[in-house]
């Protein structure tokens, strides 16, 4: 047995002893350190949950809603009904430990406000758990964009071997296909037996009721002025103006998540190890040109090729180090930030754009150093906590208050110098200053 | 003349003829286009992916070196414009991680956005950073504050050849303008500002002039017609479009001089984009500007040229970029065009050679004017 195997072993059976402990402290929770899941059906039935039946929510352009419901998957209350159960449902992974809902857990904003997500044997992943709530609006999944549509995003998760660990769909089918509710529940939502399309399509009705768009920002945007605070009111002054957010994070009744559904550089790969030599590589692999996606199979197998993003999708070059554009929508509590979870607090992603990102070859031309003072960041950071749903607002409420302890002392991202343009992106690094 | 949307909705016109009337050979065309149309918006499923084809930098085939090039900075003072100081950074920060280094680097002039001696002085301070070796050439940005002057202390004569693994390399100024400032009375600043208008139509066209033509000339006495000769100039050394200065007004004279010559190859600034020509016995080749990206002119575009698509205007660092040029021993090159936000594109010997009709670059994917 190698070395590294031996250590991924250590690893592994420490995570899985730390999520025992865990478990073993509260007893509410479910594994990998997920709130159980009739704890987390409780809190939904909490929330109140938006419309089955497809009428379109309210705020929101009715074309628009229209545009994001497939057309062979109609939301009815009995779709909705179904995909609701397999949400929450282990029995879908390989070890019986994960459901989609120890990763969207819903008493964490939908995430599991890790860093990145933890699957089944505690093995970790390398990306961040988006949230689930008003995902309906994205044009594509996942950070990488590489599923279209919920329906499909819904159905990798089973079958990734880091996730739930499903060898294939017909055996995640194979698992609930004995369940007398089950054959009852999917004959009344599609009319035929369990299969593993309608997995996902249930999965996806379901996720279409998860519609979280009543924040401060929308009700003082209705009108009422008390909504918002005056901080929070001077951050959106920011945010669509001096700090350039609403370029990427159009906010409006056709798009009302705040996400242009592109892919930016924005630096954040730039700051793992050896980012650009891999990017290079696999740019002059793909320029000696053949079969570009074994190229990118093998690159992928042999490297940390996550780092690369949207790239590992499209092959080009403008793609490099690129991830979706997230949401905005619930942004106060679904920390950390980032493809990667790298940052901890609201603080942390508006110095990295006041810094003007991390400096490297492919970064977006869009990304300038921002000269935010510090009270425009406090105000800017105001502003995207009021994008929380009102329903979560005694959840944010704390969220806020550690963060900004937080942020009193720690600032990673923080450089003023850059911000302000007195260091000039490239500079350190063309005289050899760094690295 | 045709504008810029006439082209475009004729091309358009055409892609939707062609879709109405299809035999195999037209819907493969078609199937081609909607692809990449797709491919552009990002709406292709992951598992269909086309392959993009990116035509690779030559590698070192017997005899062929590779020199760099950085052009069209435009940098005004850092406190004014850091972007442009950004661009040109970025382009040093290429340069340098290119392994093996460059024999050498080609930078293409308008180093200054107003002539200003200390627009040049950041210009000058930032390519001291470059491992390899820099050749400088001068653009009419950097030479009508001051004539020139400013320039030429910092980075010596504007016309000079020297001669590199068996090829004959010149350096030409050819943005020489009839004095258009003296009767109309223009201080030195207001002469840079009509200059750096481009299209105000208030200034000469650019030539390489009597004086830098005669010195031409006798630069080349001497050198045997299968010398392999490659000129840099700022401007396109042929008749482009007047209105932008995309011109050089005695060009055919210029070209007579370059007539006598087995293979001839002109790399030229100035106008920001790809864009390839072949006249006779000379190729052409332009420079990607690390500042903006040109649109194309609306007339008189060579039909070697494929078009790279409309700049992103999201992207203020679409459309630019730096690139190399890999000399072979004919004096032919391989033209490469790294752009920042897009896969690479290489205009080749083979594609020149053949007058466009082997080793044709792909079309860009977004549409093109």
């Amino acid at each position: 047995m190698s070395a590294r195997r031996l250590l991924s072993m250590a690893c592994l059976l420490g995570v899985v002893f730390a999520a025992e402990r865990a478990a073993a402290q509260a007893s509410a929770s479910a594994p990998h350190g997920a709130l159980a899941m009739s704890e987390q059906e409780k809190r939904l039935d909490k929330l109140g949950l938006g419309s089955a039946t497809g009428a379109p929510p309210a705020r929101v352009v009715p074309g628009s809603w229209a545009a994001t419901i497939p057309a062979d998957n109609a939301l009815t209350p009995e779709r909705v009904a179904l995909g609701r159960k397999l949400f929450f449902d282990p029995r879908l992974s390989a070890d019986g430990t994960v459901a989609c809902a120890t990763c969207h857990d819903v008493s964490r904003g939908f995430t599991d406000q890790r860093p990145v997500s933890e699957g089944i044997g505690g093995k970790l992943g390398r990306r961040n758990a988006p949230t689930v709530l008003n995902a309906m609006f994205f044009s594509t999944q996942f950070w990488d964009g590489r599923a279209l549509l919920l329906e499909d995003q819904a159905k990798l998760p089973i079958v990734n071997p880091i996730e739930m660990g499903m060898p294939n769909g017909e055996a995640a089918v194979a698992k609930i296909a004995g369940d007398a509710e089950y054959v009852k529940l999917f004959q009344a939502a599609y009319s035929r037996a369990p299969n593993y399309d309608d997995v996902g399509r249930a999965i996806g009705a379901f996720e279409r009721t998860l519609v979280f768009l009543d924040a401060p920002f929308d009700r003082w945007s209705d009108g009422d002025k008390n909504a918002m605070s005056a901080d929070a009111v001077k951050g959106f002054v920011l945010f669509s103006g001096k700090a350039r957010c609403v370029t990427c994070h159009p906010i409006n009744a056709s798009n009302p998540i705040g996400s242009d559904n592109r892919f930016h550089n924005i630096g954040v790969s730039a700051r793992h190890q050896d980012f650009e030599s891999l990017a290079s590589r696999a740019l002059s692999e793909l320029a000696k040109g053949g079969d570009s996606q074994a190229v990118m199979d093998r690159l992928a197998l042999e490297t940390d090729m996550a780092e690369l993003g949207r790239f590992v999708v499209t092959k080009r070059r403008s793609d490099v180090g690129a991830f979706k554009t997230e949401q905005l929508r619930n942004v106060g509590i679904t920390a950390p930030y980032m493809h990667d979870g790298s940052m901890q607090t609201l603080w942390d992603v508006v110095d990295h754009y006041n810094r003007g990102g991390e400096a490297n070859l492919f970064l977006d031309g869009g990304i300038e150093p921002l000269a935010l003072s510090e009270a425009e960041i406090n105000q800017l950071v105001a502003f995207l906590f009021a994008l929380t749903d009102v329903r979560f607002a005694a959840q944010v409420k704390g969220i806020e208050a550690a963060q900004r302890a937080r942020a009193k002392t720690t600032r990673p991202f923080r450089e003023n110098d850059l911000a302000l343009r007195k260091v000039i992106p490239f500079e350190a690094r063309v005289r050899g200053e760094k690295k | 003349m045709k504008g810029v949307e006439t082209k475009y909705l004729e091309s358009r016109d055409e892609l939707l003829q062609g879709l109405a009337k299809l035999n195999r050979r037209q819907f493969m065309k078609v199937a081609g286009a909607a692809a990449g149309a797709a491919l552009a918006q990002g709406i292709l499923p992951p598992h269909s992916f086309t392959p993009v084809r990116v035509a690779s930098a030559a590698t070192g085939g017997a005899g062929d070196f590779r020199f760099a090039y950085v052009s069209d900075s435009h940098l005004y003072t850092r406190d004014k414009n850091d972007r442009f100081v950004r661009g040109l950074l970025r382009a040093v920060d290429d340069v340098n991680r290119m392994d093996p280094q460059p024999d050498f680097v080609l930078y293409g002039g308008d180093l200054a956005q107003l002539g200003r001696a200390e627009e040049l002085e950041t210009g000058a301070q930032i390519l001291k950073n470059l491992k390899a070796p820099v050749r400088m050439m001068v653009g009419e940005h950097d030479w009508y504050f001051d004539m020139g002057e400013k320039w030429r202390s910092l980075f010596g004569a504007d016309n000079y050849s020297f001669e590199h693994k068996g090829v004959r390399f010149v350096t030409i100024n050819s943005v020489v303008e009839a004095d258009f400032w003296t009767a109309k009375g223009l201080t030195p600043a207001e002469r840079m500002g009509t200059v750096a208008g481009l299209d105000n139509g208030a200034q000469s066209s650019f030539t390489v002039g009597d004086a830098n033509r005669a010195w031409l000339a006798k630069e080349l006495e001497g050198v045997k017609n299968d010398t392999p000769l490659v000129v840099f100039s700022h401007s396109p050394l042929y008749k482009l479009y007047k209105k932008w200065n995309f011109w050089t007004d005695d060009a055919e004279e210029v070209q007579k001089i370059l007539s006598r010559f087995d293979t001839v190859t002109v790399i030229h600034g100035h106008t920001h984009q790809i864009l390839t020509n072949r006249i006779g016995n000379i190729s052409f080749h332009g420079m990607l500007s690390t500042a903006w990206p040109w649109p194309y002119a609306p007339q008189g575009l060579p039909e070697m040229t494929i078009q790279m698509g409309r700049p992103d205007p999201f992207n203020p660092s679409d459309g630019c970029g730096d690139g190399e040029v890999t000399v072979h021993p004919d004096g032919m090159v391989d033209k490469l065009y790294n752009l920042w936000n897009r896969n690479p594109v290489t205009v080749s010997r083979a594609y020149m050679k053949s007058n466009g009709v082997e080793d044709r670059p792909a079309k860009p994917a977004l549409a093109s004017y």
